[in-house]
């Protein structure tokens, strides 16, 4: 049984493939023309490789399109080159893959890919690949293949569909299939409306793409793919209001985790901490710094890399706002206009010592693999990077709340916070509960550093862009309530969400702006207002 | 409280702003100035820092060689802190209080705006190194930076080369991204690009919530013409910008996006893996294959003890910009301002591609334009490169008011903005 299955698919490799580059020799001689290779000859050689048919030629296909490819100077041989330190190249045999020599990178030159060649790099590879033992490659080949529609690919599609067993996979195949079909003027009118009702089930952006690019002189299949292209718009509007709610959370998370670690310094406390975004900052070069430390001396610790971060960074970032409130603020109580030019000038410090140990430049921090990319959620597009800060975002507040409402410490802060000097009489030690307080918000600040460095850059320049939303949100929703600046996050950012589509990203921002101060008017005290030594200032 | 706080809290954070001179002026007779204006410390040290070191490497190279006029070059940095008016006055102090022969500086067109009327007034001469709008020619500034026609136009006519038949114009909400975008719109539909197939957005400075826009840019890509983007997206923005690309699966090969403000030193701070293919059109990359730029980047790395700096495209204006007044100079055997800036115009030095860029009468510069796509390495790649130089045009010829505007510093006309229409110096505008 095995046997006849071989052989069956021996003699349809045979049939597929064109007798001139049947053999190894012909895919080398093939592979040789790419040396000094411009665009043009270089496209020829692909479309070669890709009508051999030869899934030999797959990996040096891949190769060329990561740049990989090179060609030797000295006697024009191509090879496959791997970068190797102090600026040389191990070079290696495309097909075999047997490692020639070392050489200097100036030695050996690279073949040169553009957009262009990449697309039909990946048209070939899906013709080569779709056959390919493992599911995932084909479905990579299928969904390429939806993307070029190349009429030529259809017998080699079919008979893929056929011998497909993974219903993912061959489902992805057939709307590759209708695609083509659709692209095509010169298919039957039963595949045409077969391939019609196939988009209109698929029912998302790109299959609106495909109908509206259907052109026929058949009234009837111009009016089925007229009223797909309508069913699809009314649940794409109603999916985008979806992905507004979804960004407008996402945005708020981001506040929120801006403004949380405010809404105890300032909002508990009353201090006006304008150094509040500098702390945020040198929460991401916390984790700047481990990850530097990873990537040099374990790179497998690479993905959990921000839950080492996290914890440091709300130890680094809570120690310098100790040290601050020690330092400066513990003298200004009461007194909050020095406060705030105070902190100011310590935000400038803080920002300019970063600038001087790291430099003035944007440095890198990687996303782990588990916040990479995105995944599809009916309609929605919904990005793992956002949906893990919102969960981190939750989580932080869970916590705070804990520490507020649970713990002794939380006890003692509210206790300082309504009424100093009664707290003082019960021993509480008002000096060292500021402290904790103060040092509490910073690391907390910190917590978000490490959420934002995976959104934003790491810069010095990080904190200015937050720390105007984070008083915002903070004043909008209450000074001294948790709960207050939960809600004005999640408010503002749904709100920006929802104005941006309609007056673009500049006056969004400045609609929101004149909605807080007009709120803030009518109640001065915010969403959810709370009795505390910043009211009675 | 509360209200008074918050108010008082929103104008100190507009207001406030430190400056820091790093003032290294000596009291040496027998040296000439060269004054060095860029930002050190504020939002604009990310880029202008870098091009502080590139001209104190350059005159330290250039006193190797054994100064000028028989005299040695002494820097004299000042910061201006990336406060716009401040930049005015440290120029005030340049040329006062330092008498420097000549200054390079500057980075954002407002800052340049604000020393304009300091350099006309005080008769000194400003070297310019950034790409920048267009729709200016001074007789104290020599813009050794790219006018729009030297990277914009190429650019998107490479695109359309490529089939890209939608256009999204990006850019951050300020004067050099609306003008560019001004001049782009209309050249497009001066080559029959419909309305409908170009979409203008504007970001506030430092936008970093891209989700809505490049949502946008994903649906608009989807109507079944080949999209890109021409993005004018200004310094921090890019980094969140290109991230929320990445995220959600927007490759290159589906939507390229061609940029006019990032450079090697921008992807400094990103992983370029998920970015190759995106492009960028500048003048110099420092993939550039040659014998000067190996020699440039060389010297650079030494002069920096790190192997890891890269170069970009503004620090080769400044290499070019140097060297013409170098020479300028020694053909006009003084340094005063006027025999310089008359003696400027035709000088010709090799720029770092392998050519050579001359000085014209409307004191812009001749360069290559180079398009070239990121690879994972963090450089770029060249895929296009026009066949010739290309002379920096002033005033563009695709906006009404400035389409008959012409620009010659030389005798008789002696003019920035001569109007061929009326025959005067002096637009209408």
């Amino acid at each position: 049984m095995l046997r006849t299955i071989r052989v069956l698919l021996a003699i349809l490799n045979l049939a597929l493939i064109p007798p001139a580059l049947a053999d190894e020799a012909a895919l080398r001689a093939e592979i040789a023309k790419l040396a000094e290779a411009k665009f043009p000859q270089v496209e020829s050689v692909i479309e070669a490789l890709a009508a051999s048919g030869d899934p030999a030629a797959a990996p040096v296909l891949t190769a060329l399109r990561e740049g990989r490819i090179y060609w030797r100077k000295s006697d024009l041989v191509v090879v496959t080159g791997e970068k190797a330190p102090k600026r040389s190249l191990i070079l290696r045999d495309p097909l075999s893959g047997e490692e020639l020599e070392t050489v200097k990178s100036r030695e050996a030159k690279k073949v040169k890919v553009n957009n262009g060649l990449r697309n039909l790099i990946d048209g070939a590879l899906s013709g080569l690949t779709l056959r390919a033992p493992d599911a995932g490659t084909r479905l990579i080949a299928a969904e390429q293949l939806f993307k070029t529609r190349d009429p030529e690919t259809l017998p080699a599609l079919d008979a893929a569909i056929a011998a497909e067993t993974d219903e993912g996979v061959a489902a992805e195949m057939r709307d590759a299939r209708a695609a083509i079909i659709l692209q095509d003027a010169d298919a039957s009118p039963d595949a045409s409306r077969v391939a019609i009702a196939r988009m209109v089930e698929r029912g998302d952006a790109d299959a609106r793409t495909i109908l509206s690019g259907f052109g026929s002189d058949d009234p009837m299949l111009s009016a089925a793919a007229q009223s797909g292209i309508e069913g699809i718009d009314r649940s794409l509007r109603l999916w985008g209001y979806g992905q507004n709610i979804w960004q407008g959370l996402s945005l708020g998370s981001v506040l929120l985790l801006a403004a949380i670690g405010l809404a105890i310094t300032f909002g508990v406390m009353g201090v006006i901490n304008m150094a509040h975004g500098e702390l945020v900052m040198i929460g991401a070069y916390t984790t700047f710094v481990v990850q530097e430390f990873i990537r040099t001396s374990a790179p497998y610790l690479f993905d959990m890399s921000l839950f080492i971060a996290a914890p440091l960074a709300f130890l680094v970032a809570g120690f310098v706002g100790i040290c601050i409130e020690r330092g400066v603020v513990r003298f200004l109580y009461g007194r909050p206009l020095e406060t705030l030019l105070a902190t100011w000038g310590v935000s400038l410090i803080l920002q300019q010592a970063v600038r001087s140990i790291f430099g003035p430049n944007n440095r890198e921090v990687g996303n782990p693999s588990f916040m990479s990319g995105a995944f599809e959620l009916g309609g929605l597009t919904i990005t793992w990077n956002r949906l893990w800060i919102i969960l981190f975002a939750l989580a932080i507040f869970a916590f705070l709340l804990f520490v507020m409402k649970r713990t002794m410490l939380g006890l003692q802060m509210r206790a300082v916070t309504q009424n100093r000097a009664m707290a003082a009489d019960m021993g509480i030690r008002t000096g060292w509960v500021d402290a904790m307080t103060f040092g509490l918000g910073a690391g907390i600040a910190g917590l978000a550093g490490v959420a934002l460095s995976q959104i934003d850059n790491v810069s010095p320049n990080l904190g200015q862009s937050y720390i105007v939303d984070s008083f915002m949100v903070v004043v909008f929703g209450g000074a001294g309530n948790l709960w207050g600046a939960l809600a004005g996050a999640f408010t503002l950012g749904i709100a920006n969400k929802f104005l941006e589509p309609f007056s673009g990203a500049v006056l969004a921002k400045v609609l929101v702006l004149i909605f807080i101060i007009l709120f803030i008017q009518k109640r001065p005290r915010g969403l959810f207002a709370l009795k505390g030594r910043a009211v009675e200032a | 409280m509360m209200k008074r706080l918050h108010s008082q809290l929103l104008g100190l954070v507009g207001a406030a702003a430190i400056s820091v001179t790093a003032s290294q002026s000596m009291a040496q007779e027998d040296t000439i100035k060269v004054g060095v204006l860029h930002s050190l410390s504020g939002t604009m040290a990310i880029s202008e820092t870098t091009l502080k070191d590139a001209m104190l490497m350059l005159i330290e190279q250039q006193n190797e060689k054994g100064g000028l006029l028989g005299k040695k070059l002494e820097a004299v940095v000042v910061d201006p802190a990336s406060d716009w008016p401040l930049f005015a006055e440290k120029a005030r102090e340049l040329i006062e209080g330092n008498g420097v022969a000549a200054t390079f500086g500057c980075w954002t067109s407002v800052s340049r705006k604000s020393v304009l009327p300091v350099f006309e007034e005080l008769n000194s001469i400003l070297f310019y190194p950034v790409q920048y709008e267009g729709e200016e020619s001074q007789r104290n500034v020599f813009y050794t930076g790219a006018a729009p026609n030297q990277q914009a136009i190429p650019a998107v006519d490479y695109l359309a080369g490529q089939g890209v038949e939608r256009w999204v114009l990006a850019g951050t909400d300020y004067v050099y991204p609306r003008t560019t975008n001004k001049i782009l719109e209309q050249y497009l539909m001066d080559s029959g690009v419909a309305a409908d197939d170009i979409m203008i957005n504007y970001t506030p400075f430092g936008h970093s919530d891209w989700q809505t826009i490049v949502g946008d840019i994903k649906a608009f890509g989807s109507e079944g013409k080949k999209t890109a983007v021409v993005s004018t997206i200004n310094g921090d923005a890019n980094v969140p910008f290109y991230k929320e690309l990445a995220n959600q699966g927007i490759e290159a090969t589906d939507i390229p996006v061609v940029a006019f403000s990032v450079g090697e030193e921008e992807l400094a701070g990103l992983d370029t893996g998920p970015l190759v293919g995106h492009l960028a059109a500048w003048n110099y990359f420092m993939s550039a294959d040659t014998e000067a730029n190996d020699d440039f980047i060389e010297a650079w790395h030494a002069y920096t003890g790190d192997e890891n700096r890269v170069t970009n495209d503004p620090m080769e204006a400044h290499y070019i910009g140097f060297n013409m007044w170098i020479k300028a100079v020694e053909a006009a055997g003084t340094t005063d301002a006027d025999a310089v800036i008359d003696a400027m115009v035709g000088v010709a030095v090799p720029n770092l591609t392998g050519g050579y860029s001359a000085m014209m009468p409307n004191h812009h510069i001749t360069k290559p334009v180079l398009i070239g796509e990121i690879q994972d390495d963090g450089q770029f790649e060249t895929v296009f490169e026009t066949a010739g130089l290309v002379p920096g045009d002033a005033w563009s010829d695709f906006l009404p008011d400035s389409a008959p505007l012409i620009s010659d510093w030389r005798v008789p006309m002696n003019c920035g903005n001569f109007n061929t229409e009326t025959g005067k110096c002096g637009s209408a505008m």
